[in-house]
């Protein structure tokens, strides 16, 4: 028997998928832009601090990145009721994708923070810099500069990973579509057009991005974004 | 009904479902290998029809969630009017998922040989098939080490998206023992420390062999 499809069933259902589509990057935006500041703080810290604090970020972002993001969320949505912290499914989204994203950003920027070299650092120190100056002009910005790319890379894997939200009923792109699949029985179709959503949604993440890239470290940057890379052993999907 | 507690007992249902989480790594590795061998040697054929081809079947695969692959898989496989059991489904869609990313990197690391030994290669009258058998695949296949054991971490946590559908691994087997004994932070902080058991290790072993092999990753 020949399957018809039936994409017209999906009409009715326009707003159900809009409103998961706006959760989807609204949890997106907030979490790149929380997990890029506090991965560059931790980075930061890190570099500054040999000692425990070291050691702390470390250990973090090494738990974050050899657990499943599916259980990171659990621990976060059924877990901290249990120690009198009760959050909506939305927010414990939030923060679970923030975790998720401070721990890669801070490797990527901490690997950028050391591909500086010393010599650079002597330099900034001979033209009298103060300690701020170095880490502001010679540090941090250079290195960002330099892993901006991975970073973004990153940033478009949160987004896609943020469908795994749906497990504890956060309502974006994802649950919308096992809504309208549960009301229309047209599972093939209904998950075909999200996946679709979800690809112009990533490929438009990284347009964004690539601007915003062009805006803050200049052209080179910005094309360096666009061209998508192998991902390396470095940083991958956070699953 | 009473409720049970976390004890030793549900932690030996949990070492159980790790099993599965292994089982369906090893899977998706050999059914992702074999498929993103092919779609690395795509990406690298001299004709440009295969490489766009190829080419765009990777940029799919990593602009869609992985969750969205497991569905297409589960439901559309079920259109086809197969009954499937979640194994099969999952494990489809892990193969699937890997491919696309194992061709990325594989190709990489077939690119990361010089061009000079092709050229080389060509000289000695080798075939293309030649070509690759003795010289540009061995070289590569160092390269490739490092990165296709960090995948792995990727895909051991990845399989824990498959609870999704119901197939009964760590993640899913944790939500079961949750369901009988409501302690969710034991249940998931353990739950967490076995996938963690598995992962850091891979993940060392790639950093390790990073540095055996003085390759220097991509960034």
């Amino acid at each position: 028997m020949a399957y018809t499809f039936q994409f017209g069933a999906l009409a009715q259902y326009q707003h159900e998928l809009m409103s998961g589509i706006w959760l989807t990057i609204k949890l997106s935006v907030l979490s790149i832009l929380f997990g890029s500041l506090a991965g560059t703080l931790l980075a930061s810290v890190r570099s500054i601090n040999g000692g425990t604090v070291r050691f702390l970020v470390d250990a973090y972002v090494e738990i974050i990145r050899n657990t499943p993001f599916l259980i990171q969320l659990f621990i976060v949505y059924f877990g901290m009721p249990g120690l009198g912290i009760r959050v909506s499914a939305d927010t414990a989204a939030l923060i679970g994708m923030t975790i998720n994203l401070a721990a890669y950003s801070t490797e990527i920027i901490r690997a950028g923070i050391e591909a500086v070299h010393k010599s650079q650092i002597e330099a900034g120190e001979a033209l009298g810099f103060t300690r701020f100056q170095i880490y502001r002009h010679v540090i941090i910005v250079p290195a960002i500069t330099k892993v901006y790319p991975a970073l973004c890379s990153q940033f478009v894997l949160m987004m896609l990973a943020s469908s795994i939200c749906s497990a504890i009923s956060t309502h974006e792109l994802a649950a919308s579509a096992a809504f309208v699949e549960s009301q229309t029985y047209r599972s093939f179709e209904v998950y075909i057009v999200v996946t679709l959503i979800y690809l112009v949604l990533a490929l438009a993440l990284r347009a964004v991005l690539a601007l915003v890239g062009l805006w803050l470290f200049g052209r080179r940057v910005a094309r360096r974004t666009l061209a998508t890379k192998p991902v390396s052993a470095v940083s991958e999907v956070s699953a | 009904m009473t409720l049970r507690t976390f004890g030793l007992n549900e932690f030996g249902f949990l070492l159980q479902a790790l099993q599965w989480t292994v089982i369906l790594t090893i899977i998706a590795l050999i059914g992702g290998g074999l498929l993103g061998f092919g779609l690395a040697l795509a990406r690298t054929s001299q004709l440009r029809a295969i490489r766009v081809a190829a080419g765009t079947y990777i940029q799919v695969i990593q602009g869609i969630p992985v969750l969205m692959i497991l569905f297409l898989s589960y439901y559309g496989l079920s259109l086809a009017g197969l009954e499937l059991p979640p194994l099969v489904a999952a494990g489809a869609s892990m193969t699937i998922y890997a491919s696309g990313y194992l061709a990325e990197i594989w190709r990489g690391c077939i690119q990361a040989v010089p061009k000079q030994q092709w050229e080389a290669s060509e000289s000695l009258a080798m075939t293309r098939l030649q070509q690759y058998r003795y010289v540009i695949l061995p070289q590569a296949l160092r390269v490739s080490l490092p990165p296709t054991v960090g995948f792995a971490v990727q895909v051991v946590k990845n399989t824990s998206i498959t609870s999704i559908i119901g197939f009964v691994e760590l993640a899913r087997a944790g939500q079961l023992i949750n369901n009988a004994t409501f302690q969710p932070f034991r249940v998931f902080v353990a739950v967490a420390v076995l996938y963690f058991v598995v992962c850091y290790p891979l993940s060392q072993l790639s950093r390790l062999l990073e540095r055996r092999l003085h390759v220097g990753s991509s960034r």
